[in-house]
């Protein structure tokens, strides 16, 4: 099966570089920004997203990174293999906070609709984000992802491969089987 | 990172280390749902659980109807005792009624020996079966708590993931009859700590040269030797009448964690005590109140421990475990 | 009283002539078989009978007749569990043509009427030769001897006397017991366990006991009154029969004994013989039994001491139980299993198939040595011209997955369920009827019928 690369690792760091532009700005600054990763990947991205919004903005020190873990709030544990959870670290208090929740590849929303509830278990913020590296389509709930890196339409029978380096050791989105985009 | 479908928990010698430290570490997820605002979590929602207590242990039952309501589950309470079990119903047509109600996980305390594993594979319950505790058999998530209390004391907040290895733990008191040193034996020995049984001769099984730990008579020597981990067992007063041995104030002059060797023990040392305990007889209101004690931690990481449990249980195809 | 032997060998007819064709001895000889009249009447080469049904036992293993001089029949009292006609079948299906039934029925048999109605039954289902039990004590209370007497002199003829279940553990009864049957040339058949040493046991005390959690039945129960009895015997000079042996340390004891000269002979059953203690370890009470499955190295002192003649015969301690009494958690359980319709296939793969006893010692151990401790006539007698026509045949290169289907007793609480083994019942002979034949039992009322020939 060949795959072909949609991102590089210079892409995803320009995309990344992008969204916390456009976080920035949606938020009018850095304050009381709260960015949570759900795992693994999106932990990630989430800390890239941070240290960048940190280099843009000099005196936003204070902007909190965490992760969300969602596996005891998803919809389907009572089917397939049982998952072992990740660790969720919110930091600190997210009561009235504008929480930006990161992950990498938005699919059928179910991650995003278990994290909200996950979310809403740790306080209330005032608004929640949602930024994505990629977004594949194929939607089956109603939520769309306010930051996104690539919208990559792609078919079902389709494979997105997403490696980062702190987990893959190499870095690239690529497309993989299905037919001819 | 393992993530094994266990169907059941009866014991913790067939607890592989992965295992072990897995639900350890999903314990220390559980843990954190404490210290929310909302200590609540949707994950077992439409799922029944079954607390079966042919033998009376309200701190046991609680423990578990805790953690099954924190994971959202729906749980019934069958006390065996005033029922129409102790009117001669058996234990199979118990199970039978359970299998009927619906119920996805059974927490059974039995005061036989075996009667969890019976109720495993006699094919009259197709639910996840949790042995808390059956006769002299094992007592696995006591001791998984304790394993849980006592990586906490030594790692903190870095616990996840480390095993045991290395740590010395001495367990005083009725080897022979006590559940949760059988338990405590096979799973500090997987996760890789040095166990020693300290008790009189006539509290040790026949035949322990099967048991990896090490057995002594004399709890100022093991004391001398300085264990990280101190477990005090209770000892039951029926056992005094059964010529084990001759009075209360003799055993608690042998073998009770008295003020004295409490004094002599590090102070970097945990004492721990699966409860409920006689103070005075085998540890001391000093032992039991100082800050080394566990004794009120290993009730709130037993609720931790239990929703590891049930969730790895109850969660994913069981048809596939 | 009669001093006619109640089981008269005289005026058998079984109506049916068979003609057996090639059988092996056991002394390892090929001959023809003629059944006819109740007896044996003829052996040798190309045989012939008119009318004979014939029975081509080409490869089949001849025996004479079974005896088990342990069976449990459950009637009166347990006849849901077992009834003295189903237990009868049991033990056709199994090979024998005799059982000792124990005394721990409800009521006891503890009186000559007791006794009396199990013989009756016996004859009355007609498969086996029913040979009752006495207790020792009244209502196997351990405190007072029951009626020995009257037993020894009504119709049932009672020689062996047994609490077994219990054990006759006050050392003076025991004594009076052994002086006691002096007068009857009767035995008394021990059930050795200390009782104290072994309050609420429930397994083998050892290394697995400690980690399964269940309270050891340590072998120095068994071994201490052994080592008791076979004293007092030697005191009093009496006969004494030692049930289940189940330790090697027990066969150490009754080896000492034996070579000291005491009276003594000794028991093992087929699944002591075959099956451990780590069958144990699922905590499925099938493998629950009293005297409990013992280590490894118990099994095979007991198989050794059985080759070497120190334990005397192989008996079965039949002991059905209905499955409520199984189906549960294992301290709940009841000890015991069904042994007749397997016994002589445990007894090929422990002892035979392992070179340890050939044929002729089966014959030794669970038919001529059980007939004659138990003072049984017709029994137990090698086949020879003018013996009675009590006689088994069996397919040893059969093999098989013992199921349900292969037990005929009422209840199914057996540990050899599932389980391969070797050989095969096929024929049954008890006074010269086929009780089993083709490896099928004979009809309850044919059998009574034929029966009803023979005492008409």
């Amino acid at each position: 099966m060949t795959q072909h690369t949609v991102l590089t690792q210079a892409d995803i760091t320009r995309a990344l570089t992008r969204i916390s532009h456009e976080i920035l700005e949606s938020n009018h600054g850095p304050a009381n920004l709260v960015i949570l990763g759900i795992p693994t990947r999106g932990v990630i991205l989430a800390r890239r997203i941070a240290e960048t919004i940190r280099r843009i903005e000099p005196g936003a020190t204070d902007v909190r990174v965490g992760s969300l873990d969602v596996t005891l709030y998803r919809d389907d544990l009572a089917h397939g293999r049982t998952r072992t959870p990740a660790q969720t670290l919110v930091p600190g208090r997210i009561d009235g906070a504008t929480v930006v929740l990161v992950d990498d590849v938005l699919y059928s929303g179910r991650t995003i609709r278990a994290a909200l509830d996950a979310l809403g278990d740790h306080g209330r913020p005032r608004i929640v984000r949602l930024a994505v590296l990629v977004d594949r389509g194929h939607r089956e709930l109603p939520i769309r992802a306010d930051f996104v890196g690539k919208n990559l339409p792609s078919s079902a029978d389709e494979r997105i491969n997403l490696h980062l380096t702190e987990t893959d050791g190499d870095e690239f989105v690529a497309i993989e089987g299905g037919r001819a985009v | 990172m393992s993530s094994n479908n266990m169907r059941h928990l009866l014991s913790t010698k067939d607890l592989s280390r992965d295992a072990a430290i897995n639900l350890l570490d999903v314990a220390e997820d559980m843990a954190d749902v404490a210290t929310r605002e909302v200590k609540k979590l949707p994950t077992l929602r439409g799922k029944t659980v079954v607390n079966l207590f042919f033998e009376d242990s309200t701190r046991t039952r609680i423990s578990f109807e805790a953690a099954a309501k924190r994971l959202s589950a729906d749980v019934i309470n069958f006390s065996a005792k005033g029922s129409s079990v102790s009117k001669g119903e058996s234990l199979k047509d118990t199970a039978q009624t359970l299998a009927e109600i619906g119920a996805d996980g059974v927490v059974i305390r039995h005061p036989a020996s075996g009667a969890p594993a019976v109720l495993a594979s006699s094919g009259w319950i197709d639910a996840g079966i949790i042995n808390a505790g059956d006769g002299t058999h094992e007592h696995p998530t006591q001791a998984l708590l304790d394993a849980f209390t006592i990586r906490r004391r030594l790692h903190g907040s870095a616990s996840r993931g480390k095993s045991l290895d290395g740590v010395t733990v001495a367990i005083v008191g009725d080897i022979l009859h006590s559940r949760v040193a059988r338990s405590n034996l096979w799973l500090l020995n997987t996760l890789g700590a040095e166990v020693t049984f300290v008790s009189p001769p006539t509290l040790v099984p026949a035949d322990v040269s099967g048991w990896p730990a090490k057995f002594g008579f004399d709890l100022d020597a093991a004391i001398d030797a300085q264990p990280e981990v101190v477990m005090m067992l209770r000892i039951q007063a029926e056992r005094m009448s059964a010529a084990f041995f001759p009075s209360s104030r003799e055993y608690s002059r042998a073998w009770g964690l008295t003020d004295a060797r409490f004094a002599r023990l590090s102070p970097a040392s945990i004492v721990m005590h699966p409860g409920p305990m006689n103070r005075g007889l085998e540890i001391s209101s000093a032992a039991a109140d100082s800050a080394r004690s566990t004794v009120r931690e290993q009730v709130a990481n037993g609720v931790s421990v239990r929703m590891a449990t049930l969730y790895l249980l109850l969660s994913g195809d069981r048809e596939n475990a | 009283m009669s001093n006619e032997p109640h089981l008269s060998d005289s005026g058998l007819s079984s109506g049916v002539p068979y003609l057996i064709r090639g059988a092996t001895l056991p002394d390892g000889t090929r001959s023809d078989v003629l059944l006819t009249g109740g007896r044996v009447a003829e052996l040798g080469h190309g045989l012939s009978h008119a009318g004979a049904t014939v029975i081509d036992a080409d490869g089949l293993q001849a025996l004479p007749g079974l005896v088990d001089l342990h069976t449990h029949l459950r009637e009166p009292g347990a006849d849901q569990s077992e009834t003295v006609l189903t237990g009868s079948q049991a033990a056709a299906r199994g090979g024998f043509t005799s059982v000792f039934a124990m005394a721990n029925t409800s009521p006891t048999q503890d009186t000559a009427g007791v006794v009396e109605q199990v013989l009756a039954l016996g004859e009355r289902a007609g498969y086996v030769t029913v040979q009752p039990i006495g207790a020792v004590t009244k209502g196997l209370g351990g405190t007072q001897l029951a009626e020995l007497g009257a037993m020894a002199t009504s119709r049932a003829r009672v020689r062996v006397f047994s609490d077994d279940g219990l054990c006759v553990s006050d050392p003076l009864l025991m004594r009076r017991a052994l002086e006691y049957v002096k007068a009857f040339d009767g035995v008394i058949a021990q059930h050795s366990q200390e009782p104290r040493l072994t309050e609420k046991a429930q397994m083998n005390e050892g290394a697995l006991s400690g980690e399964l959690g269940l309270i050891g039945w340590p072998a120095v129960a068994e071994e201490a009154i052994i080592a008791r009895d076979v004293l007092l015997a030697e005191h009093v000079g009496s006969r004494l029969h030692v049930c289940h042996l189940s330790t090697a340390g027990s066969v150490d004891v009754i080896r000492w004994a034996k070579a000291r000269g005491i009276n003594v002979t000794a028991e093992v059953t087929p699944h002591h013989l075959l099956l451990t203690e780590d069958l144990v370890v699922g905590y499925d009470a099938r493998f629950k039994v009293n005297p409990p499955l013992r280590r490894r190295e118990d099994v095979e002192a007991l198989r050794a001491a059985l080759a070497d003649g120190t334990i005397d015969i192989v008996a079965t301690d039949h002991a059905p139980h209905p499955i409520e009494s199984k189906d549960c958690e294992w301290d709940a359980a009841a000890n015991g299993m069904v042994g007749l319709e397997s016994a002589l296939s445990v007894v090929q793969a422990a002892v035979v198939d392992t070179g340890q006893l050939a044929w002729a010692d089966v014959a030794r151990v669970l038919s001529a040595t059980p007939a004659r401790i138990g003072r049984i006539s017709g029994q137990g007698q090698p086949i020879v011209v003018g013996a009675p026509a009590e006689l088994t045949l069996i397919d040893p290169a059969a093999r098989r997955v013992f199921g349900r289907a292969d037990l005929s007793g009422l209840s199914a609480n057996s540990p050899y369920l599932d389980m391969a083994l070797p050989g095969r019942v096929i024929a049954t002979f008890h006074r010269g009827t086929a009780t089993v034949l083709d490896g099928v039992l004979r009809d309850a009322t044919e059998v009574a019928r034929l029966n009803g020939v023979l005492h008409g």
